[in-house]
């Protein structure tokens, strides 16, 4: 046990940022795999990096902290709607909107945080679907700022560190946001293992159990819900930027369950999961919305009820376990 | 004012149900004091009175001579009143060593930052291989505890109270579910302690309360019906009739 323990003491110190550089070359593989696969096509794959930062942020608050929520695409869009009235309002910067949509993805998320953490179960549930809706319909009906069904256009921002301006073949659109994400996940990466990430995770396990080692829990879900509105904020601010224009999908019921999906596809919990499940799901749902428009959301049905059925931790998991088996380690599944 | 902990005139109903009725005893420094009584007594619930899970109808309790009556149970166990569940209550999906250092943890106040070292943080770290090294687990520091056999459990939850650093420690049947050869070690883990610190044990293994404790409550029926020496419970004529009482009842078929 002792000479156990000091070689992963001993591992530790010697690759102490082993998870963080496995997090940069996994994104920059999925990154060029992206280009190679769509190169005619990257204003998609830029769409999907957004996206993957909104089932990143779902996953800190449903993953992490156990909180059911069917209303997080109003942090994505709050910020998507800040950032393009910001830029139409002449902060044309790109560093500078990042930071506008992170600001108002955090006010958002504490708010409705802040509401949400108070219950549990299903008027936790409800609740959110209710703040969503409340959200999707001020966004319609508040045109001067929204656009309403219209949606808010003429946002252009100016090139990326006054260099490289955004491209009609939405190229620079896609490496700013490629570089966005990997830097997120990795912060991402490092914050779900801190001393408040790991504190979460016990208050997901057990809310009376994590009061009694002394942990006041009400307030460290409103944070955790004001990092996952950062996290959004950043999602929406990408999208507002690359796309150009912010639509009423941005704030949609259908936004807010399908990013659900894709979290519980990938396999909530756990930030590969939730990477997995977005790429895998959205790449899915490229091809096949293509070919098969029709039948493309039974086939996601029965991808999915696959999914419960032969891994219901997640792809992420199922590959873990696939590959203990097959590599004979014994590990536990 | 040297007691740790006093209860005054404390009571608690579910209801119609009267569970604790009219109790009063007090912890001081060094105290080990046994609370025993029949299945059903409400020595749980008493452990829950005190510890904030659930407010008395009526009745103080003080801990270091303030009122905690009111405070909430975070608070409580911030001032050092800490407890353990009968059921084992874990943090499931993390490891035993996860489980040890966030209590660890959010002891020192460290659950606030946000990109730093959690449980491998050295100073983190020695701390909860000792506390697993004391209890004979620290093999399992890395096992989630779902995969944990109960007797385990059951000791991981006490590490947990011990590295709150407690002043009154309140230990709801520590032994209950452990196998019997590792049962000593949960005494020897007590002895290590402070000595100044207090501890109640429920226990209903009469060997371990005879070890364990100075001092015997008796519980029956909600009531406090006996306090003193071990050697003095087993005489007494009012313990004995509870006792068969709940043997009795214990023998009718479910
Ligand atoms: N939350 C509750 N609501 C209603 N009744 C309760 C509640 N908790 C406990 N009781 C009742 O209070 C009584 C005492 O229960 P308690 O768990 O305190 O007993 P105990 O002395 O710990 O018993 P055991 O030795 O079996 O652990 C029981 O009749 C129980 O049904
Ligand atoms: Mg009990």
């Amino acid at each position: 046990m002792s000479s156990l323990s000091t070689l992963a003491k001993t591992s530790d110190r010697a690759f102490p940022f082993a998870a963080e550089l496995m997090g940069v070359l996994s994104i920059a593989a999925l990154g060029v795999l992206g280009f190679l696969l769509f190169p005619d096509d990257l204003a998609f794959l830029t769409r999907l990096i957004g996206i993957t930062l909104l089932v990143l942020s779902l996953d800190l608050v449903t993953g992490y902290c156990g909180i059911a929520t069917l209303g997080h695409a109003a942090l994505f869009g709050v910020s998507a709607y800040a950032v393009g009235n910001a830029c139409i309002g002449g902060i044309r910067e790109p560093i500078l909107l990042l930071g506008v949509g992170i600001v108002a993805g955090a006010i958002t998320g504490a708010i409705s945080g802040a509401l949400i953490t108070r219950f549990r179960g299903l008027p936790q549930l409800v609740l959110s679907i209710a703040i969503g809706q409340l959200v999707a319909a001020l966004a319609n009906k508040l045109s001067s700022v929204t656009g309403g069904s219209d949606g808010l256009s003429g946002i252009t921002p100016d090139p990326v560190l006054g260099l490289f301006r955004f491209d009609m073949f939405s190229r620079t659109a896609f490496a700013f946001s490629l570089i966005v994400l990997a830097v997120v996940f990795v912060l991402l990466l490092r914050f779900v293992r801190s001393p408040f990430g790991l504190l979460c995770r016990g208050i997901r396990d057990d809310d009376l159990r994590a009061q009694m080692i002394g942990a006041v829990v009400y307030p460290r879900l409103v944070i955790m819900y004001a990092v996952s509105g950062a996290v959004a904020g950043v999602g929406g601010a990408l999208n507002a930027m690359t796309a150009g224009v912010v639509g009423l999908d941005s704030v949609s019921f259908e936004r807010s369950a399908e990013v659900l999906v894709m979290l519980v596809l990938g396999g909530a919990g756990n930030l590969w999961g939730a990477l997995f499940g977005s790429v895998v799901f959205q790449i899915f749902e490229h091809i096949v919305s293509a070919t098969n428009p029709f039948h493309w959301m039974t086939l996601v049905g029965l991808l999915l009820i696959a999914i419960v059925l032969f891994a219901p931790r997640g792809l992420s998991q199922g590959v873990v376990v696939l590959w203990s088996k097959v590599f004979r380690r014994g590990g536990r599944p | 004012m040297t007691d740790l902990l006093a209860l005054d005139k404390v009571s608690r109903a579910f209801g119609g149900l009267r569970v604790n009725e009219n109790i009063s005893f007090r912890l001081a420094p060094g105290d080990r004091v046994a609370l025993i009584g029949p299945n059903g007594a409400g020595k749980t619930t008493l452990v829950n009175v005190i510890s904030g899970g659930f407010a008395p109808t009526s009745g103080t309790l003080h801990l270091e001579g303030d009122d905690i009556t009111r405070l909430n149970i975070p608070a409580r166990v911030q001032r050092g009143l800490v407890r353990t569940f009968q059921v084992t209550r874990l943090f499931a999906t993390l490891t035993a060593a996860d489980n040890v250092a966030l209590a660890i943890m959010q002891r020192r106040g460290l659950t606030r930052r946000f990109f730093s070292a959690a449980t491998n943080a050295p100073e983190v770290r020695t701390e909860w291989e000792q506390l697993l090294g004391t209890l004979g687990i620290a093999h399992l520091a890395r096992i989630t505890v779902s995969q944990l056999a109960y007797g385990q459990q059951r000791l991981l939850e006490l590490a947990i109270g011990l590295a709150l650093n407690p002043k009154v420690l309140l230990l709801d049947e520590p032994a209950a579910g452990v196998p019997h050869d590792e049962a000593p070690k949960i005494l020897e883990a007590i002895e290590r302690l402070p000595a100044d610190i207090a501890v109640l044990m429920i226990e209903h293994d009469m060997d371990l309360v005879f070890r364990f404790a100075k001092r015997v409550l008796v519980l029956a029926n909600g009531r406090l019906i006996f306090e003193g020496t071990p050697q003095a419970v087993t005489a007494d004529p009012e313990v004995r009739r509870a006792y068969l009482g709940s043997y009795a009842d214990a023998r009718r078929p479910a």
